[in-house]
């Protein structure tokens, strides 16, 4: 009874008290990826400061929404939040995020390279500090009958129900998936957003993945495509690629990865606006720290992301549980990234509701 | 009689109380004070609805009208373009252009001009970029000098000589808009008034239908599954129906995405039942059942979980009705049948009632077991409206959807008291 009584209080005080100086609210996405990120950043940045004090808020899936929140109410409890790039520029356009300036407030690569470089084309918003290049991309069962000899060499595999009989999963959300039909209708990948513009753009390729449209498993957790390959539910899925590594090496699962035509996207960190001065500056000495280029290559250890610094690229080593070299893995090593594809932001800020309204529209016929 | 009347006429005025104010007075603020006095007693409950829930939902409608922004945006471009005939096709004049790069700068000094793009983009796709980018460029004018505007904002975007932007502008500059609730009904603000959305834009309503429709097929497999269930767990003996009173709770203690799982591996094509089917021969291995990711997956899992909301009721209401009654209608000589839809039946009604109307408006509202297995077919108007929520940002349009929902069962509410009567519930 007493010590209820004392957690009670505590807690109580806890609410009314604001945070002790030393404690930062970091947003992340749980799971492996936050895991990779407390081992990589959190631990040994304690380490050197013995009164920092991460706590962790598994909230970026609705970050964006939260944040709005938080600010209309006039208090914002967050310090440091990890987004997809999409969401950083909706969040900068919005005025939730911090506009910063990577050259003044980044460390410079180890090579010397001024941050503006050393992460080149990752930078997508001004509001946006970015960590990792990740990507979405297809995983095939490795024992389907049906396809004989062939295996899916190109991403058009996709489409081809003849040579791949079998179901398939994607995304329930016309990003990328656009895109990819586009593409194996036979559009050039630089006329691909010229096309999207045009009247009747989107309506092709919602004609192109209608040839697939009853053979295709929608989800919208990406954690779905790998249990749907795992089950047998079906023979071809998109998913990010981080979850088909843990699929193939940790799971050992008789998949394999086709990464023809892989969409890049970068994961990073926004800072939120009007922090009062005090914890705005010990966000920004925890992110210089936490994006420079050993500590980007270390995450990479523990999750199959590539750094977004060029120069954490030949710092990537192995796995530290699975002891496999990591570099092979990552979605920017040369062998994988030989076709790939990057959203096109700018298209995608002016048009997602309409090419979703269009999206849903179809999915419901 | 007479002796009344003489001494009414001798007080010649009202009756008195004890202390000698008149009685109706001191009635009154007898019975005010019973009342603040019981106001009082549930002032605390009340006070909490009305914070945490009234003011929160009136808040969350007032969005779906609100839209002040464009013109505490732009105010002097509202202004100046409020002449401007948006019927014709020429670009409004120097005038707007100028009041454009006076409001578009103070808009990029406070970074509001991204804002208001990404809310004329919901109307007009193109918006959000074009604003982003002029605002980056019109921080650096200098409005003493740099006129003539128009120009000026045409090298940025040749978009600023498009009438419908600023017919965009014009429309939405009131500060409250139907559009909203025109787009949560599949319209939008055409140049002459309100319109249908083109044909493969339209989902809104299709999807009001089908939340609707599915919620009834929802409340109506719960009454089939939970009556005979009730009827057994109010009629068995004590041991056996408590037992079976565990076996109807401990689905209602587990967690809603692990019971939502379950039923995927259950039903998919390589799942469980499919497996025993192929395994007994009743279905062939190449046409293996699809019982999920569509209209009947959504409708199996909800049904299970909604099920102990419809037991509950129904049985709390089976359990008062005394079984002498069947007894007495059958020793009278009705057939069981008879027996059962004569006397039994009617009893349970309100129990039917209430389990209906708790089923029916919490399965209304559902979205994460749709999301997940609801595949193209089976998603519901919730899943739309956290869509804007959580992603699109866009919180007006799911305002104005959740108000249509709200009112939606709101009419249902009322048609139920209307037809069936709402003192005919009840809980137990």
């Amino acid at each position: 009874m007493k010590l209820t009584t004392l957690a009670a209080a505590l807690s109580a005080t806890a609410l009314t008290l604001p945070a002790f100086a030393a404690d930062m609210t970091i947003v992340s996405w749980g799971g492996a990826y936050q895991s990779s990120q407390q081992k990589a950043y959190t631990e040994p940045y304690a380490e050197m400061n013995p009164d920092f004090n991460a706590i962790w808020d598994e909230s970026s899936g609705e970050a964006v929404a939260k944040l709005r929140a938080m600010d209309e109410a006039g208090n914002v409890t967050w310090d440091l939040v990890d987004v997809e790039g999409p969401d950083a520029v909706r969040l900068c356009d919005e005025g939730l995020a911090l506009e910063v300036d990577v050259d003044e407030i980044l460390a410079p690569g180890d090579d010397g390279s001024a941050p503006s470089d050393d992460f080149g084309p990752s930078l997508i918003s001004e509001c946006f500090i970015p960590q990792i290049v990740f990507s979405t991309t297809f995983g095939y069962r490795t024992d389907v009958e049906a396809w004989g000899d062939s295996k899916p060499e190109d991403l058009c595999a996709v489409f081809d129900l003849e040579t791949f009989p079998g179901k398939r999963a994607l995304q329930k959300s016309p990003k990328k998936n656009l895109e990819w039909a586009l593409l194996c209708d036979g559009v050039e990948q630089d006329a691909l957003y010229d096309v999207l513009d045009e009247d009747g753009g989107v309506e092709r390729a919602l004609a192109k993945l209608d040839t697939i449209k009853d053979e295709v498993v929608w989800w919208s957790a990406g954690a779905e495509t790998p249990q749907l390959l795992a089950d047998g539910e079906v023979v071809i899925g998109s998913t990010y690629n981080g979850r088909l590594f843990s699929v193939i090496e940790e799971q050992d699962q008789p998949v394999a990865m086709l990464w023809d035509y892989q969409v890049f996207d970068f994961d990073g960190w926004v800072i939120p606006a009007n922090l009062p001065a005090e914890r705005e500056a010990a966000v920004m000495e925890f992110v210089k720290y936490a994006t420079d280029t050993q500590r980007l290559a270390d995450q990479a250890k523990y999750i199959s992301y590539g750094p977004a610094r060029a120069s954490s690229q030949p710092l990537v080593g192995q796995h530290a549980e699975l002891g496999i070299e990591m570099a092979p893995h990552m979605p920017t090593n040369p062998e994988n990234a030989q076709r790939f594809l990057v959203n096109n932001l700018d298209w995608w800020a002016d048009n997602q509701d309409d090419a979703e309204a269009k999206f849903q529209a179809w999915l419901a016929q | 009689m007479s002796d009344t009347t003489t001494e009414d006429s001798t007080q010649n005025g009202p009756v008195l109380a004890a202390d000698g104010t008149p009685l109706r007075r001191s009635l009154a603020r007898a019975l005010r004070r019973q009342k603040l006095r019981a106001l009082m007693l549930i002032a605390p409950l009340l006070i909490f609805i009305m914070v945490t829930f009234i003011l929160p939902v009136a808040d969350m409608l007032y969005r779906s009208v609100e839209n002040g922004i464009v013109s505490e945006t732009l105010p002097r471009t509202v202004v100046a373009l409020a002449d401007w005939d948006a019927s014709g096709d020429t670009p409004p004049d120097e005038a707007v252009f100028a009041a454009l790069a006076a409001d578009m700068q103070i808009a990029a000094e406070e970074k509001t001009h991204t804002k208001l793009g990404s809310r004329l983009n919901y109307e007009n796709p193109g918006m959000s970029s074009l604003f982003r980018k002029s605002g980056r460029q019109v921080r650096r004018w200098d409005l003493e000098t740099d006129a003539p505007f128009m120009e000026k904002f045409l090298d940025i975007d040749e978009d600023w000589s498009d009438i419908d932007v600023w017919r965009t502008i014009q429309t939405y500059s009131p500060s409250t808009t139907s559009g909203y609730y025109l787009a949560a009904v599949d319209m939008q603000l055409g140049a002459d008034g309100p319109e249908m959305r083109p044909e493969n834009e339209r989902i809104y309503l299709k999807l009001f239908g089908r939340t609707l429709m599915m919620s009834l097929a929802i409340t109506l497999s719960c009454i089939a599954l939970g009556y005979p269930v009730a009827w057994l767990l109010a009629n068995l003996p004590m041991r056996t129906s408590n037992l079976l009173m565990i076996l109807v709770l401990l689905p209602f203690w587990t967690s809603l995405l692990v019971r939502t799982s379950a039923w995927k591996i259950l039903l998919q094509q390589q799942g469980v039942i499919n497996d025993i089917l192929v395994w007994i021969g009743l279905v062939s291995d190449d046409a293996r059942l699809v019982m999920i990711n569509n209209q009947l997956g959504t409708i199996i899992a909800m049904t299970h979980i909604l099920l102990p909301f419809m037991i509950l009721p129904m049985y709390s209401v089976m359990q008062s009705i005394n079984p002498s009654y069947l007894r007495a209608a059958k020793s009278l000589g009705a057939t069981d049948w008879t027996a059962f839809w004569r006397v039994y039946f009617p009893q349970t009604v309100p129990g039917i009632g209430a389990g209906s109307i708790l089923v029916f408006i919490l399965a209304i509202g559902y979205y994460i077991t749709p999301a997940l297995v609801g595949g193209t077919t089976g998603t519901f108007i919730s899943n739309r409206i956290a869509f804007h929520i959580s992603t699109s940002l866009n919180w007006g349009l799911a305002a104005a959807l959740g108000g249509i929902l709200l009112a939606v069962v709101l009419v249902f509410y009322w048609a139920y008291d209307k037809f069936v009567g709402i003192d005919n519930v009840k809980l137990g």
